[in-house]
């Protein structure tokens, strides 16, 4: 289970970027067509943030879709998933363009008072 | 620990070189490792403090999580690109016949009188047993043992390329942790990564596996002289391969009676010649 450790990376990466500071919210790029699934990732989160400033934090998960282009009637289809088809039918179609993203966008740290 | 796949353990992987049996343990510098406090962004105070609730403050950061790995991939590709080294990244399930593979086509080259023109980088979780048969052969290579590991990382294939110096214009094969998820996502800057799946493993792999297909740029359906004793469908299997990845190259061969193998031949001499000279 790749995501568990992603979460880890995410978490060490965060407090320390937060130096201590209470966490509110961590956003996220995945890429609909990177092979993390967010359920996962979500599922990890609540445990490996305990005891970490970012505990109890909300994890915005932005799920980015790839594109591609089909060979057979010439559309633009927007991939959530690799086996996605075109609308016409065919799987016939370049290669996927995007939606590979696994990134920390941003994350909002509480201000001292 | 393995940052990717959960699989923990606190040794680091173990390099031996198999010509000299010199072993070492690698330096893996992972992604978690502290990312540079200094790039912090200083978060500016207001002046007047608010006695209300605590506000947030808005931190971008725009880290990639795998971008450790991608910087030492691109290092290493252009290092390869200026030798004019062309570096292959063998994939598959275990038993998929990787190694088997591997030897059959050294003993090929050897015989074509280029044994030194191929170098090998075995990827193996524990033994040397694969490295040995590699170096029966004849041909340079390093064991990378990754422990606990499930995949190599570029920081791995780094340390292995300075133990074997592959020499310019020569071939380079990287023989993956066999492993069908993982190394899909690590980019180890080759130039193209080979899936190997055999017939015993069912027609549906290319679907059950899409990411690892999709980064392939070849598939290499091995064990074929095994189809008439499995049910298995060459053309539903082509097919399923196709819809994750339509520009796969594939071949169909039997590394043990050594039908097709010309074809795999013909791809990798295709490969070299069209490197840049």
């Amino acid at each position: 289970m790749h995501e568990l450790s992603l979460v880890r990376s995410i978490v060490q990466t965060c407090s320390e970027y937060a130096g201590g500071a209470p966490v509110r919210r961590i956003t996220l790029e995945v890429g609909a067509l990177s092979c993390v699934m967010a359920e996962a990732l979500q599922f990890c989160f609540a445990a490996v943030s305990d005891g970490t400033p970012l505990a109890g934090a909300e994890l915005e998960i932005l799920r980015r879709p790839g594109y591609s282009r089909c060979r057979d009637c010439g559309a633009d289809i927007e991939l959530q998933s690799l086996l996605d088809v075109c609308a016409c039918g065919s799987a016939n179609m370049s290669p996927p363009q995007g939606g590979d993203q696994l990134r920390i966008q941003s994350m909002e740290i509480e201000e001292a008072l | 620990m393995c940052t990717t796949c959960g699989c923990s353990g606190g040794a680091r992987p173990l390099l031996t070189n198999t010509a000299t049996g010199k072993t070492s343990r690698l330096e893996v510098a992972h992604i978690e490792a502290p990312i540079g406090v200094a790039q912090r962004v200083p978060r500016p105070r207001a002046g007047v403090r608010s006695t209300a609730a605590p506000t947030a403050d808005l931190q971008h950061l725009e880290r990639d999580l795998l971008a450790h790995n991608n910087t030492i991939a691109a290092r290493i590709r252009d290092w390869l690109r200026a030798r004019n080294i062309l570096a292959l990244n063998l994939v598959s399930s275990p038993g998929a016949g990787k190694t088997t593979l591997l030897e059959r086509t050294l003993r090929h080259l050897r015989d074509l009188g280029d044994s030194t023109a191929v170098s090998v980088v075995e990827g193996d979780q524990e033994t040397r047993f694969d490295a040995e048969r590699i170096r029966a052969t004849g041909c340079p290579s390093v064991q990378v043992n990754t422990g606990t590991g499930c995949h190599l990382e570029a920081s791995m294939l780094a340390g292995a390329l300075e133990e074997l110096m592959p020499a310019p214009g020569s071939l380079l094969m990287i023989e993956n942790v066999g492993n069908l998820v993982c190394p899909a996502l690590f980019d180890l800057g080759e130039h193209a990564k080979v899936a190997i799946l055999s017939v015993t493993e069912g027609e549906d792999k290319p679907l059950k596996y899409p990411h690892m297909f999709r980064a392939a740029s070849l598939m290499i359906l091995n064990k074929i002289d095994l189809l008439p004793y499995v049910d298995f469908d060459v053309e539903t299997c082509l097919g399923f391969a196709r819809r994750v990845n339509p520009d796969i190259a594939v071949v169909q061969v039997s590394a043990r009676t050594g039908a097709g193998l010309p074809d795999w031949y013909a791809w990798l001499q295709a490969q070299q010649s069209a490197l840049p000279a």
